[in-house]
């Protein structure tokens, strides 16, 4: 009886909970298609050519030629054109799945040895549980605190590294309400098999009913702002300061001209490495005067802080590739 | 010392001199005899190869429950760790080339030995230095981070053992090094009179493939693991981000060694089918040609895909794009070698002895690796399912389903030459009947587990994943029984098996045209070659019939 | 002098086959040298390439002047032991050992030099570990540089040592009459292995001592 009801319960595939969930499971379904009858023909003809050609049987064994260049060019070049198809329709959702729609909804994760910590842009925080309202594009910016991490969530078919000391991201937009897995897809340590949780996926009520409920809670910019001020930033990077310094108004995603003749734009990276590491790009026309932080922020510290700054107004040139 | 031959229908062979008669351990342990290296690498990978089988026992047991308590979290990731790195590199990639390789390269070009015969003991003597240290760091502790070291984890997080393990990996890549540049020499310019490079054996144009990839890749692996040891002992930023390091740099290093890695491992493998079949089909392999060059295209195009192991690591999109193609690409001469070896079998006179089983098991369970291969090489099913129970599905299928299949098929066809002696047959049937079944049993569950979501490296699960995991464990314990008994049927042949004349499978090559075991100088007249290889058109297929 | 016959070894058929052999055997070997050093290069232009102002820094600490004249020592050497080569195949055996004695002293000269820079560095407290000179982050670049510098020269000064003694061997082997102009493989060998520790040192000092370091 077991087996029965295991039977009807058999699934091959998580539940199809985003848009790219439906596509990946297409190109999936082909490949397992096209590679699947290409074995099953091998196997079959090898098999007929085994019982055919059995020792024991009179077949007809008149030599035949041991080559024909015109079969070897057929069996290349077929297989070659139909894996090109292939690699070409991987590639194109490949880069589909890296470019980040824009008005994505920002949420923020911070992987560390074994939990996942998560910020909605409001402020309200989470561990190993993210709610997010169906239908919504989120972006996911992500960085560890210690290894590499993956985040993982099969029923979107998404995964992406989590790096320590750089920042990846990707996206995905929910189409179902339900509650999907969570995993930390790279081997991270003792309880690597323990870090995992669950999206949430609500309806916009809820979502918002939630969002609201619990504690009050400063929008991560505001924290920034606050930061901004408390370390002295304000100090060099607004009019008036004493000191020269980049100011900051609309210059998230803007092309910034470095010393070294190199351009570069501002993105969360540039910020992140220009308050930790500020004498490695260094603005044209600028001393390299500012000092680092290096050690003195929390990676959720610099999230408000680039938050803050982004809130300053970005750039119109908004080529939102995936940061890789 | 001469040895003389049988036809097989009058006398008995009976025990004469070979190079297995001097028995004393002194002449064992400083032979330069090439078939001896052969069978001291034999001994010590099965010692490797059961420490390992039972370390993924014991993972198969531990996840037969989602709570996977049988051993704690701790335990179960030295296991995966151990099981990795003896299987890759104490196992896999010594196998054929050190053991069958060693012992056949000579024989299949007409040569006395091969170029540089200390250099092949010398070889062993590393491979069990480095062994020796592996060793010693699984027995006080092991280590946990996974056969691929990732920075910063194993460079700066992990507590176990990593500079000992490095160091023997480190050690034993050596052991590649020289191997390969022995096999490189001696195919350039040791071969017989007459013996052309496209009249060479099929296994040869393989060995020659593997030894490229071994003398050029290994020393990248040197470097790279040297690196991170270093980095662990001196605490230095090479790959740690939080000095200042790459991670990055440590995969691309990797990756461009390991890669590369398991064509050395599936390479030999197919040399080896390509013998099987022709021999048991009594005909040429069909395409010759294409077959030889496909071993050389896949070990160059090898060298240029190692990044489809990181498309969701964070490199470039672009990168990610390229080592996608570049990866369906070195698909198509592994396509070619199938093709060929099932063409080979039209009109052939095919005979199922246990070598074929093995050999015809190599082309169904590489097929599926290898088409399961493309589905990783599509771009955005990977994002999927890396990381997942898939990938370890689709490199067991080509590992095991592949490799171990051949080599296992291989041991049975030159077991008799090996040792003067016939294996029973039909226990080697019934051995890779129980072996296919317990091997897809096993693994085929992982594809789908690995498609729902399991990662890898897990101890525990999420209930929904039991049955697939108990299937899984069900068909390892099969498997375990059908890799015990050719274990113990082989050693029981060592004593007991009916003894064989130079050819007991009618088959062509040089190897055959010498006794039994074979003299220690391999021929007791140096051989010629007059033709093709593998021309069995021009010979009579009915079995007892003379060769030439 | 009294020549013996050349020694076949017995897996080879003739003498051309077993000079081909040893050849191409070197070759290959280089090959995987090459990979093995090409990797470390490769590794370490990457990380320099993340910290270009604190390598070049810190490679100011570096003795542009041994390293200069070692350059120049290891050519020369270079030159004898090439010379040496063509001495053997002209029969000037007594040349020839002095050529190679040149060489193995130079090649000594070599790595006393660079052991006074070693022995510098570790006054200065420039070898990576607990008591590094420069500390916080800025420090950790510059141990970093100097973790590669100790690996490159250090790995460079293994193989060199390694040629000397192989060259030491060959000098008896001359003197004994086993290496002979009818049989000077060993010695077209060993040669063609010291050009190539001199090539990487070719590499070696423009990545660590010149580039940006003025």
């Amino acid at each position: 009886m077991i087996w029965l009801s295991f039977l009807a319960q058999i699934q091959f595939s998580p539940e199809q909970a985003s848009r790219t969930a439906s596509q990946v499971d297409l190109l999936f379904l082909c490949l397992v298609g096209i590679t699947g009858s290409v074995t099953l023909v091998v196997a079959a003809v090898a098999l007929f050519f085994l019982i055919k050609y059995r020792r024991t049987a009179s077949a007809d064994r008149t030599p035949a030629k041991n080559s024909s260049l015109t079969v070897e060019v057929t069996w290349s070049v077929i297989p070659l054109a139909i894996f090109i198809i292939l690699f070409g329709w991987g590639a194109r959702l490949y880069l589909h799945e890296s470019e980040i729609p824009a008005n994505a909804t920002e949420i923020h994760v911070i992987g560390k040895q074994w939990m996942w910590k998560l910020e909605h842009l409001q402020g309200k925080r989470e561990i190993n549980e993210l709610h997010v309202p169906v239908g919504r594009t989120i972006k996911l910016l992500m960085t560890s605190q210690d290894v590499i991490h993956s985040f993982f969530i099969p029923g979107f078919r998404i995964k992406e590294d989590v790096l320590p000391g750089r920042y990846t991201t990707q996206w995905f937009t929910p189409t179902r309400i339900g509650t999907y897995e969570l995993f930390c897809a790279q081997y991270c340590g003792t309880n690597h098999a323990l870090m995992i949780g669950r999206v949430i996926v609500l309806d916009p009520t809820a979502f918002a009913e939630w969002l609201r409920r619990g504690e009050e809670t400063v929008s991560v910019a505001q924290t920034g702002e606050r930061l901004f001020r408390s370390f002295g930033c304000s100090g060099c990077h607004s009019p008036g300061a004493s000191v020269r310094a980049p100011l900051l108004q609309s210059i998230f995603n803007s092309p910034v001209p470095l010393q070294d003749g190199r351009i570069v734009r501002a993105d969360e990276r540039y910020i992140r490495d220009s308050i930790l590491l500020p004498n490695t790009e260094i603005v044209a026309g600028y001393d390299p005067v500012m000092p680092s932080f290096q050690g003195r922020l929390s990676e959720e510290e610099l999230f408000a802080l680039i938050t803050y700054i982004k809130s300053l107004g970005s750039s119109q040139q908004s080529s939102t590739n995936a940061i890789h | 010392m001469s040895v003389l031959l049988y036809s097989s229908d009058t006398d008995e062979p009976r025990e004469r001199d070979s190079y297995l008669t001097p028995h004393t351990l002194r002449s064992w342990l400083l032979t330069t005899d090439h078939k001896r290296v052969g069978l001291l690498y034999l001994f010590t990978i099965i010692v490797f190869f059961v420490i390992a089988a039972v370390a993924a026992g014991i993972m198969r047991l531990n996840l037969l429950t989602p709570r996977g308590d049988l051993v704690q979290a701790e335990t179960y990731n030295r296991l995966f760790t151990l099981h990795g790195v003896l299987m890759v590199w104490f196992f896999l990639i010594p196998s054929i080339p050190s053991v069958l390789g060693n012992f056949l390269l000579p024989l299949m070009i007409g040569a006395r030995d091969l170029a540089f015969p200390k250099l092949n003991l010398l070889s062993w003597y590393i491979f069990i230095l480095g062994g020796a240290f592996a060793f010693y760091a699984l027995l006080i502790g092991g280590v946990d981070t996974g056969w691929t070291f990732y920075t910063p984890y194993s460079s700066t997080y992990s507590n176990s053992n990593v500079v000992l393990m490095a160091a023997g990996i480190f050690i034993a890549g050596f052991s590649s090094i020289l191997t390969g540049l022995n096999f490189i020499v001696s195919i350039h310019q040791m071969r017989a009179p007459g013996l052309t490079w496209f009249r060479l054996r099929l296994f040869v144009w393989s060995m020659y493939a593997t030894s490229l990839i071994l003398v050029l890749a290994t020393p990248v692996l040197a470097i790279t693991l040297c690196l991170m040891a270093l980095e662990r002992i001196w605490r230095v930023g090479i790959f740690d981000p939080s000095l200042g390091g790459d991670p990055l740099l440590f995969q691309h290093l990797f990756w461009f060694y390991s890669h590369p890695a398991v064509y050395i491992m599936i390479l030999p493998g197919m040399g080896v089918v390509s013998e099987l079949i022709a021999a048991f089909a009594r005909k040429r392999v069909f395409g010759y040609t294409f077959v030889a060059f496909s071993s050389l295209a896949i070990a160059l195009i090898g060298f240029l895909v190692w990044g489809h192991h990181m498309f969701v690591s964070s490199q470039s999109v672009f990168a990610g794009m390229i080592f996608s193609f570049l990866s369906f690409l070195v698909a198509v001469p592994s396509a070619i070698k199938v093709f060929n070896w099932t063409a080979t079998l039209y009109k052939g006179s095919i005979s199922l002895d246990t070598p074929m089983l093995y050999a015809l098991g190599f082309i169904g369970l590489f097929t599926v690796g290898g088409m399961t291969g493309l589905i990783l090489a599509a771009l955005a099913v990977d994002v999927h399912v890396h990381d997942t129970y898939f990938v370890i599905a689709h490199f067991h299928y080509i590992m095991v389903g592949g490799m171990v299949t051949a080599f296992m098929g291989g041991l049975h066809f030159w077991w008799p030459k090996i040792t003067g002696r016939m294996y029973p047959e039909l226990l080697g049937k019934l051995a890779a009947i129980i072996i296919f079944i317990g091997f897809n049993l096993t693994f085929f569950p992982q594809f789908v587990l690995g498609y729902l979501g399991m990662p890898r490296r897990y101890h525990a699960y999420p209930e929904q994943f039991q049955v697939y995991n108990v299937l899984s464990t069900a068909g390892a314990s099969i498997l375990g029984i059908g890799y015990l008994l050719p274990l113990l049927y082989l050693l029981w042949s060592c004593f007991y098996g009916r003894r064989v004349a130079e050819n007991p499978w009618n088959a062509l090559g040089f190897e055959w045209e010498t006794a039994s075991p074979p003299p220690v100088h391999n021929f007791e007249k140096a051989p010629i070659q007059r033709d093709e290889a593998y021309n069995y058109a021009e010979v009579a297929s009915t079995p007892g019939a003379g060769l030439s | 002098m009294s020549t013996r016959a050349a020694e076949l070894a017995e897996q080879f058929e003739d003498v051309a086959q077993q000079r081909e052999a040893s050849t191409l055997g070197m070759w290959v070997f280089l090959a995987t040298e090459v990979m093995f050093f090409g990797a470390l290069f490769l590794a370490f232009s990457v990380t320099r390439s993340l910290h270009v102002e604190s390598f070049s820094q810190a490679a100011k600490h570096l003795d542009i002047l041994a390293g200069t004249i070692n350059t120049a020592v290891l050519f020369t050497s270079s030159f004898t032991t090439a010379l040496a080569v063509s001495a053997l195949q002209q029969g000037q055996l007594k040349r020839v050992i002095g050529l190679l004695s040149v060489s193995i002293v130079l090649g000594g000269l070599f790595l006393a030099i660079k052991g006074h820079e070693y022995h510098e560095k570790w006054v200065e407290g420039f070898f990576p570990g607990n008591a590094f000179a420069v500390s916080g982050p800025a420090g950790n670049e510059v141990e970093l540089f100097f973790l590669f510098y100790f690996i490159l020269t250090g790995l460079h000064g293994i193989h060199l040592l390694i040629a000397l003694g192989v060259t030491a061997v060959l000098v008896w082997l001359i003197v004994t009459n086993r290496v002979t102009p009818t049989r000077s493989m060993p010695l077209e060998a060993s040669a063609l292995y010291w050009h190539f520790v001199d090539i990487v040192w070719v590499f070696v000092f423009p990545l660590l001592y010149l580039i940006g370091g003025r």
